[in-house]
């Protein structure tokens, strides 16, 4: 291993420069902005000029730069917290802090409704939100997007993606050991014909392949298992892939209090600086163009799992001897962001040319806001300093003391003595300026197929089951270790051949102990051209029920927002995350699952021939659960030929948004809704009969409906099943077989008991939509009969399953 | 019964480490994590130990190839301690990296273990990229070779079921009489098979390994090593479908550990 550090030449190096902005006029403060990638609009460049022009003095460059990081979207989330002019279908309000409003509140609202039995620790104020585990665990999640890296470069950005959510976690309290990671995707269909692509952007399956192995090789090195995740396809993603990679870990009760304090050294560990990850934090604050691979490369950093795998190690190990006051992950903004944030409170000094460096020529105002990867930072007091720096020595890894904390409420970094930056922290802190951003939604009107559905729907039942949406991704998951650290209790693929698709993933983390973790997730793309309300709605609820069917206990589950969004300062944009929020609320407040941490991404569009290429709105939902015993959770296949098949949950004509639609080319109008007040009382009962043992198998339904769920049942566990549709619980509105198997509608289950229990389970469903529909059979078919009293759907599930299999055999 | 004492060497990349640790304290071993510089600097010593585990990761991310840094480093760091501590009878398991550290070492095959001047040798096996290209994450099946000389498989004669997770886990033999010594010497322990015991194509063979093979020990059956993770496979809840009834209350893998720690505490 080498240990040289790149001896630095500092005459020739060292310029910190000026920047002319006291007097600029407005198309000078612009053009500064955008030369230096600052991605600062006018009234904040105003904002900063006004305060030097106090100051009596020009910024430098490296100040400049830390106030356009610190105030970028992605570390202030200046959109979400803004001030909104939002117009709804005419309607007018202005919405004064959205995600106070919404998302925060409702955490607030369920913590105080809980009182003394709120389970939630840290919320929305670490690196990633924490909940009780057990007496001596705490839990932390966090998930995180990296998508305009991973659009430029699939490997790095995602290799990088999971890298940097891993210490999130890891920075968090005094430092969570990460236990699992999780990873969502969505591209556009990877089958698309070459000259479909626009230049400048990447072939979606060079994307899909090169996503898929930077999270692989990154996580696998990490030792840490891939659990859960999901993959998703909309031709809008061509420009922007979204990437979410999650990381949960375990802290130790009372090592969540983190402080820096005043003569604490500053102690950077882990990675070298480069010139990789300059402007990553403003960068995601630009909408992509064919140009970006020139000008914003450099944006993308360069991951070494092996190198942060050193520092974990050490970290942990520090942490149990006590050897630090205060740790936090160097991410977008680097040593900028990292030492501002800790200091915030106190005041901090540093001094830049010790940092140590991958090669030599950075400017310090390079090396303060690389976001160079692996890179923690610590505040040691100086009493332990030479512990630490002998555990780090011990096992290779580097550690360099390049500061200390301060009591001035200043950020000062120096080079070799010169000042580079001197800076308020309150005006770094709270001087971002707020203005209104307007917004609007209007209630849209899709087309739905005119052509009547034929007599038998078997065709169409397999068409759905080998689409993008629907289809195994096992050909994925089997390239994450989902195993390693032994804790696995339900895995991503489950049933008689270990193939078919669990709803959740369960680990039971502290080996020889019953308690586990459910973890999942909730997308719901294509509800969302309809209205965002719902997607969102149904994407807490898909999450949640997920979890709910191998057997988490509602009343401890918490949830984790991802938005990832156009560009906001579109009015139609931020109509849909006003929509998407306040369903937030309402779902979480109803079910009583606190959001204890997130992440928003905007500008995920792409500039082509005069207009742009925009993702749809995607909400991703991450859910975990706590559980007493993990022995009691169920898997989704069927079990043994004789058992009963029941159905929780009403289906209502509900195929607009549909994975079926979508097949036919329709997008419709009938959004499915939610009704979670009923949901959750259902929610609850089924947990209990789950916990009972009433439950051999259970599988939400979600994507192509009841029709697809059945057949996953069927073919997971290797049997057949025949199923009386016209059993279903159904709304009166339903009065076609298609609508009855496709449709989309939220809480809704797939239930086997094992025969002679139907009575002790059906008396636990009193009142609530539930019905026995058919039987479990060894004939290994799946048969439906429709409303008509005809079979609707026949089919070997061998040939079910091979339509689901084929698509992504790659 | 004596105490058995385990030490699973750490370094750079290595992971695994944690459940290896508790599958050995389960079958009532004590066991120490320890990172290679504490050995090559005399902080701690070998000799204290009758168990060697080298476990799963990707030592130094697995650089020039999978195992080859740390092998390297044991055969000169350490060289002297690890040689005795092998020509003492003592038992070494290497899991998935650690068995590629093992083949690149030269410990294994190790034909000539048990004679003196034997140890680290020269490289005649090694793990090359699976014939399916990438990383693979599965539970395969193991059918116990007859009569092979293996000391941690003793008593397991029905083809166990255990998960993999590598890229590298081709074996290959650098030629056919290292195969056919190899064979003779039944140091083959491990042949991946159908739930029956019959061998077959991938996902049977998931690497595309010659002769099928596992997992291979020393002439002396007390150096061992297996592309498969024994140590996730010790409790119920591990089984892929414990859900469906198919486990036991203890997993395939533990028997393994049981009969080392046995072994060492009867023997060493």
């Amino acid at each position: 291993m080498a240990k040289k550090t790149v001896k630095k030449k500092t005459e020739m190096n060292i310029k910190i420069e000026t920047v002319g902005i006291i007097g600029a006029a407005d198309d000078e403060l612009i053009e500064i902005s955008r030369s230096r990638l600052l991605s600062l609009n006018l009234l904040e460049m105003r904002k900063i000029a006004a305060h030097y022009k106090k100051k009596g003095r020009n910024p430098t460059d490296a100040e400049l730069e830390c106030l356009a990081q610190t105030w970028s979207e992605h570390c202030k989330h200046k959109v979400f917290n803004g001030i909104i002019d939002y117009s709804e279908n005419g309607k007018k309000e202005l919405i004064d802090n959205l995600f106070k409003l919404t998302i925060r509140k409702a955490t607030e609202t369920i913590r105080k409704k809980r009182g003394a039995k709120d389970w939630c620790v840290s919320v929305f104020e670490d690196n990633a939100g924490v909940v009780e585990f057990d007496d001596d665990w705490h839990f932390a999640f966090k998930v995180e997007t990296h998508n305009h890296p991973s659009a430029l470069d699939p490997y790095g950005g995602a290799n990088t993606g999971i890298g940097g959510v891993i210490r999130d976690p890891l920075g968090t309290g005094l430092g969570a050991t990460p236990i699992f990671n999780n990873n969502i995707f969505c591209f556009a269909p990877p089958d698309l014909p070459h000259d479909k692509v626009p230049k400048g952007i990447l072939h979606p399956k060079r994307i899909f392949k090169g996503v898929v192995a930077g999270v692989r090789d990154y996580g696998n090195r990490m030792g840490i298992p891939t659990i859960n995740g999901s993959l998703h396809f909309d031709m809008r993603y061509l420009g922007n892939p979204l990437v979410y990679c999650g990381t949960g870990g375990l802290i130790p009760v009372g090592k969540m209090e983190k402080q820096a304090r005043k003569g604490d050294l500053i102690v950077a560990v882990g990675g070298k600086t480069g010139r990789d990850g300059i402007h990553g934090a403003t960068f995601s604050s630009l909408e992509l163009d064919h140009e970006s691979e020139t000008t914003s490369s450099g944006a993308v950093q360069i991951g070494n799992p092996i190198v942060e795998k050193k520092a974990m190690d050490v970290i942990l190990q520090a942490r149990k001897l006590d050897l630090y006051d205060c740790i936090t992950d160097c991410g977008a903004g680097g040593f900028s962001s990292a030492v501002g944030e800790m200091g915030k409170d106190t005041g901090a000094e540093l001094q830049l040319e010790k940092a140590p460096l991958k090669y030599g020529g950075l400017a310090p105002w390079e090396i303060l806001l690389s976001e160079a990867q692996e890179r923690m930072v610590l505040s040691v007091p100086p009493k332990n300093l030479a512990k630490f720096m002998k555990l780090c020595e011990r096992e290779n890894v580097e550690a360099v003391v390049i500061g200390k904390f301060t009591d001035t409420k200043r950020f000062v970094v120096k080079y070799e003595g010169r000042m580079v930056a001197d800076l308020d922290m309150s005006f770094l802190h709270a001087g971002v300026p707020r203005y209104p951003r307007p917004a609007v939604w209007n209630t849209p009107k899709h087309s739905v197929p005119k052509v009547p559905a034929p007599a038998n729907l078997t065709a169409r039942l397999e068409k759905v089951l080998s689409i993008y949406n629907v289809a195994s991704k096992e050909w994925v998951a089997r390239q994450y270790d989902h195993e390693v650290q032994g804790a696995s209790v339900l895995k991503p693929f489950v049933g008689a051949d270990n193939d078919g698709p669990s709803d959740a993933a369960v680990i039971a983390p502290v080996l020889g102990s019953p308690r586990a973790i459910v973890v999942s997730n909730g997308i719901a793309i294509r509800y969302g051209d309809i209205d965002p309300y719902w997607m969102a709605a149904s994407a807490i609820d898909e999450a949640v029920r997920n979890a709910v069917a191998v057997g988490a206990d509602i009343d401890r589950i918490a949830i984790l927002d991802n938005f990832c969004w156009g560009n906001p300062d579109k009015p139609d944009r931020l109509g849909d995350l006003v929509r998407a929020s306040r369903a937030c609320f309402d779902v979480a407040v109803t079910y009583g699952t606190p959001f204890i941490s997130g992440k928003d991404s905007f500008y995920n569009e792409f500039a082509v021939e005069g207009d742009t290429i925009a993702i749809p709105s995607t909400l991703l939902i991450s859910a975990a659960g706590i559980i007493t015993d993990a022995r009691k959770v169920v898997s989704m296949d069927f079990k043994s030929a004789g058992n009963l098949v029941y159905a929780l949950g009403v289906t209502y004509d509900e195929l607009g948004g549909s994975q079926y639609y979508q097949t036919l080319g329709h997008i419709g109008n009938d959004v499915p809704k939610l009704n979670a007040r009923e949901a959750k009382k259902m929610y609850k009962a089924l947990g209990a009969a789950i916990k009972k043992g009433l439950v051999r198998a259970c599988h939400d339904a979600s994507d192509g409906g009841l029709a697809v769920a059945l057949a996953e049942c069927a073919f997971a566990g290797a049997l057949g099943a025949r199923i009386d549709a016209r059993l279903l619980p159904r709304d009166k509105n339903v009065k076609t077989d298609e609508s009855l198997l496709f449709s989309e509608s939220n809480s809704r289950f797939i239930v086997e008991v094992e025969a002679g229990k139907e009575d002790e389970f059906a008396a636990r469903f009193k009142g609530l939509p539930c019905a026995k529909i058919g039987e479990v059979t060894d004939k290994k078919r799946l048969v439906v009969v429709g409303l008509k009293g005809k079979p609707v759907v026949d089919a070997d599930i061998r040939k079910l399953k091979a339509a689901w299999q084929s698509t992504l055999a790659w | 019964m004596k105490d058995v004492k385990v030490i699973v060497l750490r370094t750079a990349g290595t992971n695994c480490d944690k459940e290896t640790v508790f599958a050995f304290e389960l079958a009532g071993a004590k066991a120490d994590l320890v990172h290679i510089n504490e050995i090559s600097r005399g902080e701690k010593k070998l000799d204290r130990y009758q168990i060697l585990a080298i476990p799963g990761g990707f030592s130094y991310g697995d650089d020039i190839s999978a195992g080859r840094v740390l092998a390297v480093e044991m055969m000169n760091k350490i060289s002297a301690q690890v040689d005795k501590f092998v020509a003492d009878g003592k038992l070494v398991i290497g899991i998935c990296n650690g068995f590629q550290v093992l083949v690149k070492t030269g410990l294994l095959p190790g034909f000539n273990a048990g004679e003196a001047g034997s140890g680290a040798a020269k490289q005649s096996v090694t793990l090359f990229d699976n014939d399916s290209g990438k990383f693979d994450c599965r539970w395969v099946h193991l059918n116990p070779v007859e009569g092979n000389v293996c000391v941690f498989t003793q008593g397991i004669e029905t083809p166990i079921y255990l998960p993999i997770a590598h890229g590298e886990g081709k074996l290959i033999f650098d030629n056919e009489k290292t195969r056919d010594k190899l064979r003779a010497a039944k140091q083959g322990v491990f042949k991946y098979s159908d739930a029956a015991g019959k061998p077959g194509p991938y996902p049977i063979n998931p690497n595309g390994s010659e002769d099928d093979l596992a997992g291979i020990c020393n002439a002396t059956g007390r150096v061992f090593g297996l592309m498969p993770h024994p140590e996730r496979h010790v409790l119920s809840t591990q089984h892929p479908r414990w859900t469906r009834g198919e486990a036991s209350e203890r997993g395939d893998g533990f028997a393994i550990f049981r009969n080392a720690v046995a072994f060492a505490s009867m023997e060493l």
